[in-house]
């Protein structure tokens, strides 16, 4: 099982409601419902993921988060997941925004920018980086924000975001020391501080 | 792009084949059921009302295993198989059978006509016990609601309390909400597809044209035309119109062009059909006269145009004592059903806490690909229905 999977199973709790947003073939919320009963529900852009979703046995809305998620009342999740999906939308900072109402907590996993080997191949090569976690090249990437750990971080200090809890990874392992600089991932459980909705 | 063959809502498609292998086991026959009366959403009653129907597989034990198939504006209840001597099947072949998204094997399929219609079920065109003459404009106004009314019965007449799903396209959409809304307890999933919960002005707009073409026929009559020709020229052309909203730009260009027949003479012609598509319309409406009744085409597209299944409220508010879950199904091209009026459905299971999910399939052949988009539309209810089979 893929690392991060893992540590978004820890953090959700049992029986809970969960909104996967650009949820992909549904096996993060298939995994959810099978190992923490959750009631899932995911939004994808894609057609043919959606296909898949519906094999995985998901509920799942074709949408494009950037328009959507209007509709949805405060709190009516107990965790939004925006997992590897946060730097493929058009404008971050809204679709955050909007999650943070809909649930009561949220998680958000994206590649590290500044891992240490983007670094080296941006420093000394001269080349945007790619590294697994980053996958892609200049002009096939999906993502079009890149940010980093730290980044992040002062955005939900900025903002009055509360992090619960955090966790890192470079591939397999956990990353305890120096994330921003030697973790290929980083995940974030987070939650409005109130201020935001005001 | 993918061609397929328009296998359109009726069995008069003009040389295209169906591509289905005939054999005796997929024999179907209309039957019938008999009911004393109908108290319809207009303060009349209807009686007696007698629904055709048709059924495919095994009703199972606890009747669990039932799925009612709604058909569209001009469908009737032979949705799959073959009437014997028939060249084509029913409309929804594609989608009934065994291992099809319908899985007969495992579901026990029914398709009925609606009452207004001409197919079977009591309509305008049938005997007013009153006068023993047809009812004519004497028949009363129906409702999507009253339908679907009637459906129930034939439902209660089997003893299903439960229904595993209901599903159908455009006007078979809308009697899929319906039937979500008015019998909740009654409905385990509801699958509407290309469709509305509301017909738009552009819709009611679209439908006027059909009954003012059959209206301005002469030979309508005040709808008293039974036992003479009837207004045949204008539902031709009411169903043209109908065909041109049931394309798109795009599928249209693609089957005609710009191909023109030439007189072999060399002479111009000035008004002949020398267009593919002028060819087809009057084709089309040709053979829908033959089996389709010009008052029933009145009822039920003004059926269509009165259908609001919230009844003026929000859409969140009439789904507030619905239990179904939903898939629900839209077609980019479709410009007569529009994707926001999916969209709109989508948005009130959101508010109303629904489990739903949605798909916006990418099809180039406008409403007509609800019928034409098998493959995805197999993929995603056979799922569906497994899942909530289980």
């Amino acid at each position: 099982m893929n690392p991060e999977n893992d540590i978004i199973l820890k953090w959700v709790e049992k029986s809970s409601s969960v909104l996967d947003l650009g949820c992909g073939d549904g096996e993060l919320l298939a995994l959810l419902v099978k190992e923490k009963n959750v009631s899932a529900q995911g939004i994808e852009i894609d057609e043919q993921a959606i296909y898949k979703c519906v094999a995985n046995g998901i509920s799942v809305y074709h949408e494009d988060l950037d328009n959507g998620l209007k509709n949805y009342a405060e709190n009516s999740f107990d965790y939004v997941i925006l997992n590897e999906s946060i730097q493929q939308v058009k404008n971050p900072g809204l679709v955050l925004q909007k999650a943070l109402r809909i649930g009561k907590k949220v998680i958000v996993g994206f590649p590290n920018f500044t891992y240490y080997k983007s670094r080296i191949q941006l420093f000394f090569k001269g080349v945007v980086p790619v590294t697994p976690s980053l996958p892609f090249e200049w002009f096939n990437t999906p993502n079009s924000h890149f940010l980093s750990i730290k980044d992040f971080e002062v955005y939900c200090q900025k903002n009055n975001i509360k992090v619960l809890d955090s966790a890192f990874t470079d591939g397999d392992r956990a990353v305890k020391l120096f994330p921003n600089l030697f973790a290929q991932t980083g995940l974030f459980l987070s939650q409005s501080s109130g201020i935001l909705r005001a | 792009m993918r061609f397929k063959y328009p296998i359109s809502f009726q069995s008069d498609s003009i040389g295209y084949e169906r591509g289905n292998m005939k054999d005796n086991s997929n024999i179907v026959e209309t039957k019938h059921f008999t009911f004393g009366e109908l108290k319809l959403d207009s303060g009349e009653c209807l009686g007696p009302v007698t629904l055709a129907y048709e059924t495919y597989g095994a009703l199972n034990k606890d009747k669990s295993n039932a799925i009612l198939v709604l058909h569209a504006l001009t469908g009737d209840a032979h949705a799959a198989g073959y009437h014997t001597g028939d060249k084509n099947p029913g409309w929804w072949e594609n989608m009934i059978g065994p291992a099809k998204a319908f899985d007969t094997d495992k579901y026990f399929v029914i398709c009925s006509n609606v009452i207004g219609g001409c197919l079977g079920s009591t309509g305008p065109s049938s005997i007013n016990p009153k006068t023993n003459k047809p009812y004519g404009l004497d028949f009363p106004v129906i409702t999507i609601r009253d339908m679907v009314r009637a459906q129930k019965k034939l439902i209660d007449n089997f003893g299903i309390t439960n229904l595993l799903a209901v599903a159908g396209g455009s006007m078979g959409g809308m009697q899929v909400l319906q039937w979500a809304v008015t019998y909740p307890d009654t409905v385990k999933t509801a699958i509407p597809l290309a469709t509305t919960a509301k017909h738009s002005p552009q819709q009611i707009a679209f439908s006027e044209v059909g009954r003012q073409a059959i209206l301005a026929d002469p030979d309508w009559n005040k709808g008293n035309y039974y036992g003479s020709k009837g207004p045949e020229k204008g539902l031709a052309v009411a169903r043209m119109v109908g065909h041109i909203t049931y394309m798109s730009e795009s599928s249209m260009a693609e089957k005609f062009g710009r191909r023109s027949k030439k007189d072999p003479a060399g002479a111009v012609t000035k008004f002949e059909p020398n267009f593919e598509v002028e060819g087809y319309l009057r084709y089309r409406g040709d053979s829908f006269v033959k089996r389709f009744d010009a008052n029933s085409y009145l009822y039920i597209t003004k059926a269509l145009d009165y259908f609001d299944v919230a009844e003026g409220k929000e859409l969140s508010e009439a789904f507030k004592k619905v239990k179904a879950k939903f898939l629900i199904m839209a077609f980019k091209s479709d410009w007569l059903y529009p994707l926001y009026q999916s969209q709109d459905i989508v948005k009130a299971c959101k508010i109303a806490k629904l489990d739903a999910t949605y798909c916006e399939i990418n099809s180039t052949y406008g409403h007509d690909a609800f019928l034409l988009e098998v493959e995805e539309e197999t993929h995603l209810i056979k799922h569906f229905l497994n899942k909530a089979a289980k």
